[in-house]
């Protein structure tokens, strides 16, 4: 059996030993030895092999950008002498291990003054002396114990939704203190029944009760008003006007009562009904703050790129590189904008932009765009074009993404105007009765109508069931940004999916082996060979290789074609493996269907200079995909498949998904977008689920987008929703679930109208005492919410049945 | 019952004092963050080996 990694658990192909602990690779067991020379072995004993793997990940030129005082400075929240605070981004905070060594910093690097983490936000705040670490050394020792930030120059828009939180909670903790005293000091008043007994005391009490009731009013309760008055000065009656005229109408009653002598008013109810209401929608807002939904494409940039200035390296912004720069791109760094390539060696990475997951090979001259990554070694590129107006980023100067989604009005707006007519269709019938019967009735049972009757317990029933449910669906993994989202999910009939890295599995991907059955000796040779090539696909052939033959060979001369091939003298073996043009090109016959097959991901393979066979890359599908998509088709769903690769897999596509489905290839970005569009155009609502950077503008386009991810979150372009790729299999179940949300909020929008029914029978008749007032406003309150936690909790049973 | 206006004002004043260290626990950003604390209280402090060896030394040499 393979033996785990000491560091971060991973299989060990090659094992590497350190007195008694096994490690994957050099990079793990370097971390491993940084902490014990540190004594920060204790990291180990908190969780079980918790690091993270090194392999290959650490580069430490790729931080020279961090050396430019105009981007570190941007970085660099608050300086003052040689201190320095920093905050960081680190999505791979995953557990109680991560938060002991990222708060342990300091005994690695003295320059380190603190460290404290931020577990749910994955946030890190490093205040560090200048003098003795610089930001670029700061980042570096990061990275080395695997925790890389994910650095973007984002301004201080989380300092801003920080402060609003705040107010939130001010409001709620001022809300809460009127409400329970106001309640408390209301006690004798319910429970005496002349005003005799209390005397001065009553009015002393009242008096208080007033003074505590303004600040509900003016502070707590300004969000509604403000709402309200925006709302209708846009002509549009929203939730909150029908709301916001309860809570004043109540208020004036009460001074009238109170001035007047004839009675203490219904304060409790009005500020008992603000605190509850604020809970609501804190509760409902509290959602994932670790996440970024609003990224375009300069979070996926490198904040900085090394230009050659004659002959020199200097680092400089991304924003400031202009036309007709040469640009040094090293191993594994993106293309900042669309260039034409200078130097030989270049292999380029476009999964992220077109979806196509084997490497190209480009030749000196010919383009290279923005978004790819290089996978050979160093090479200079001049750039054509700025970088706002490459090929990808240009998709973000179209209108399409420049305007806001439209959210679409919630299905409670135009209940609670219904609810509003009817409720002033009361008040002016019962109104019109009292005038009859005793004109003196008239204003009390009016204003009881108005004070009873507020849409509140609707608003109620509302925010708690969708915090809730937002919270079962995160559960499930499928992170939403909002409660909108849950709204517009309900609406959607028609589903297109997008396919390398969201039915398939980016990390996974398997070779398969056709041709004549090579012999032990012949494997030997070939992994030998492969092994000296740094392609992507040679290393996959080399670790395909390894699993069936562990020996190595010596080989008497290798020649290496960048992009091409190889060709090789090994152990008496002649050895050419490479692309099918550059096995024809080195004269060797193949088959047909080979031959045919020029694009895509192929290896071929000849020896002596006979035809072997081939090596395919097949991208494996995610767990229980088929089931899935049937199951959509069932629930009535359209589907609908658009993938940037070539359509290599259409018939294993065809066969996995059936015949009717719309599949369409070799898609652009901007005819992903324009896809979303026309099914829009045709009255379809759509939900686009998609990965990459190509995806975005169709996940921007489309009324709900869903982002589907495999690594920690790291990137995942602007969308509505966050999906962790191995939960794809219930999306079936997490969509029907965020449907019973509608359900839900129904079923109890009728118990909270038989509420309403009684307070009106007693609103009507002109009877509704303060004390009837306070014993219905928590009991309807608090049921509604008990019942929305327990019907969202008996409806999650499907998902809950999946973790 | 006069005195009762007194004890009012009293526990409203004492009801005052609570929400005031809400507030300023808010503004402290004391609940900016309501798990992470959770996690760290689990964390040994870690002494460093020359220091253990300094407070051995130390109530001898007195």
């Amino acid at each position: 059996m393979s033996i785990a990694c000491y560091h971060c658990g991973a299989d060990c192909l090659e094992t590497i030993q350190l007195e008694d602990k096994s490690f994957c690779c050099d990079g793990c067991k370097m971390v491993f030895k940084l902490l014990d020379e540190n004594g920060l072995c204790q990291y180990y004993d908190l969780s079980d092999m918790p690091g993270l793997t090194a392999k290959g990940h650490f580069v430490s030129e790729k931080y020279n950008y961090l050396d430019n005082t105009a981007i570190s400075e941007q970085l660099i929240q608050f300086k003052l002498g040689e201190q320095a605070h920093v905050v960081f981004y680190l999505p791979q905070i995953h557990c109680v291990s991560c938060v002991w060594l990222l708060e342990n910093l300091h005994k690695i690097n003295a320059g380190i003054i603190q460290s404290k983490t931020h577990f749910e936000k994955k946030e890190i705040k490093i205040v560090f002396n200048t003098s003795l670490i610089s930001l670029k050394q700061v980042v570096q020792l990061l990275a080395f114990v695997g925790y890389e930030p994910v650095i973007h120059l984002g301004g201080n828009d989380w300092l801003k939704k920080k402060n609003v939180n705040k107010k939130q909670l001010y409001k709620i903790g001022i809300a809460g203190f009127c409400f329970s005293n106001i309640m408390m000091l209301s006690f004798p008043e319910y429970l005496s029944n002349n005003a005799v007994e209390l005397g001065p005391l009553r009015h002393f009490i009242i008096y208080i009760n007033l003074l505590l009731s303004l600040p509900v009013l003016f502070y707590s309760a300004s969000g509604f008003f403000i709402s309200a008055y925006t709302g209708l000065r846009q002509k549009w009656l929203n939730i909150d006007a029908p709301i916001a005229l309860a809570i004043a109408v109540t208020f004036s009653r009460s001074v009238y009562e109170i001035l007047s002598q004839t009675g203490a008013g219904y304060l409790d109810s009005m500020s008992g009904i603000v605190f509850f209401m604020l809970i609501g929608r804190w509760f409902q807002d509290k959602s994932y703050d670790s996440f970024a939904f609003d990224r375009d494409y300069h979070s996926f940039f490198p904040l900085g790129v090394t230009v050659l200035e004659e002959g020199k390296e200097v680092n400089k912004a991304l924003s400031s590189l202009i036309k007709g720069e040469m640009v040094l791109l090293r191993t594994d760094e993106m293309i900042p904008a669309d260039a034409v390539l200078l130097t030989e060696g270049a292999l380029i990475d476009y999964s992220f932009v077109t979806g196509e997951n084997a490497p190209i090979a480009v030749a000196i001259g010919e383009m290279v765009y923005a978004g790819g990554i290089q996978k050979g070694r160093s090479i200079q590129l001049e750039v054509l074009k700025p970088v706002g107006q490459s090929y990808i980023t240009e998709l973000w100067n179209s209108p399409v993404l420049k305007t806001e989604k439209n959210i679409e009005k919630s299905f409670v707006h135009p209940w609670s105007q219904y609810f509003t007519i009817i409720l002033f269709l009361i008040a002016i019938t019962s109104g019109i009765y009292w005038s009859i019967y005793d004109s003196h009735k008239i204003l009390p049972a009016v204003t009881a109508v108005l004070i009873v009757a507020c849409p509140c317990s609707l608003l109620l029933t509302v925010s708690f069931t969708y915090g809730n449910v937002l919270r079962w669906l995160g559960r499930g993994k499928l992170y939403c940004k909002n409660a909108s989202v849950i709204e517009a999910m309900h609406k959607i009939d028609t589903i297109v999916f997008d396919k390398t890295g969201t039915l398939t599995n980016h990390d996974e991907t398997h070779l398969e082996y056709t041709g004549t059955a090579l012999t032990v000796k012949e494997m030997v040779a070939v992994k030998s060979v492969t092994r000296e090539s740094l392609h992507p696909l040679s290393k996959m052939i080399t670790q395909f290789l390894r699993l069936q033959v562990s020996d190595l060979a010596e080989f008497q001369q290798i020649e290496n074609f960048i992009g091409k091939g190889t060709k090789a003298y090994c152990d008496g073996f002649e050895i050419i493996i490479g692309s099918a043009s550059f096995l024809m090109s080195n004269g060797i016959v193949m088959e047909d269907s080979v031959e045919k097959n020029i694009e895509g991901s192929l290896v071929c393979l000849a020896i002596d200079g006979l035809y072997k066979g081939c090596f395919k890359i097949n991208h494996s599908y995610r767990n229980e995909i088929e089931p899935m998509m049937k199951a959509l088709q069932a629930m009535g769903y359209e589907l609908h498949l658009l993938s940037g690769d070539h359509p290599t897999e259409k018939v294993h596509l065809v066969q996995l998904l059936g015949n009717e489905m719309p599949m369409l290839f070799e898609q652009s970005p901007a005819d992903k977008l324009n896809y979303i569009e026309t099914l829009q155009n045709k009255g379809h609502r759509v939900m686009m689920v998609g990965d990459g950077l190509n995806d975005a503008g169709a996940l921007q386009k489309s009324n709900v987008g869903i982002a589907v991810t495999d690594q920690t979150h790291l990137f995942t372009p602007a969308s509505d929703a966050i999906l962790e790729g191995g939960q794809m299999y219930i999306l079936k179940n997490l969509i029907d679930y965020a449907k019973k949300a509608k359900l839900i909020i129904i079923f109890i929008f009728i118990l909270s109208i038989l509420y309403n029914i009684i307070g009106m029978y007693f609103a009507t008749s002109a009877r509704l005492s303060p004390m009837v007032a306070a014993i219905l406003m928590p009991i309807s309150s608090i049921s509604i919410v008990a019942l929305s936690a327990l019907l969202s909790y008996l409806f999650s049973s499907k998902l809950r049945a999946y973790n | 019952m006069s005195v009762f206006i007194l004890l009012i004002v009293v526990s409203v004043f004492v009801a005052g004092g609570f929400l005031l260290a809400f507030l300023w626990s808010v503004k402290t950003g004391q609940m900016d963050d309501d798990y992470t604390p959770s996690v760290r209280i689990l964390f040994e402090d870690s002494v460093k080996v020359d220091q253990k060896e300094e407070l051995k030394i130390l109530p001898s040499s007195k």
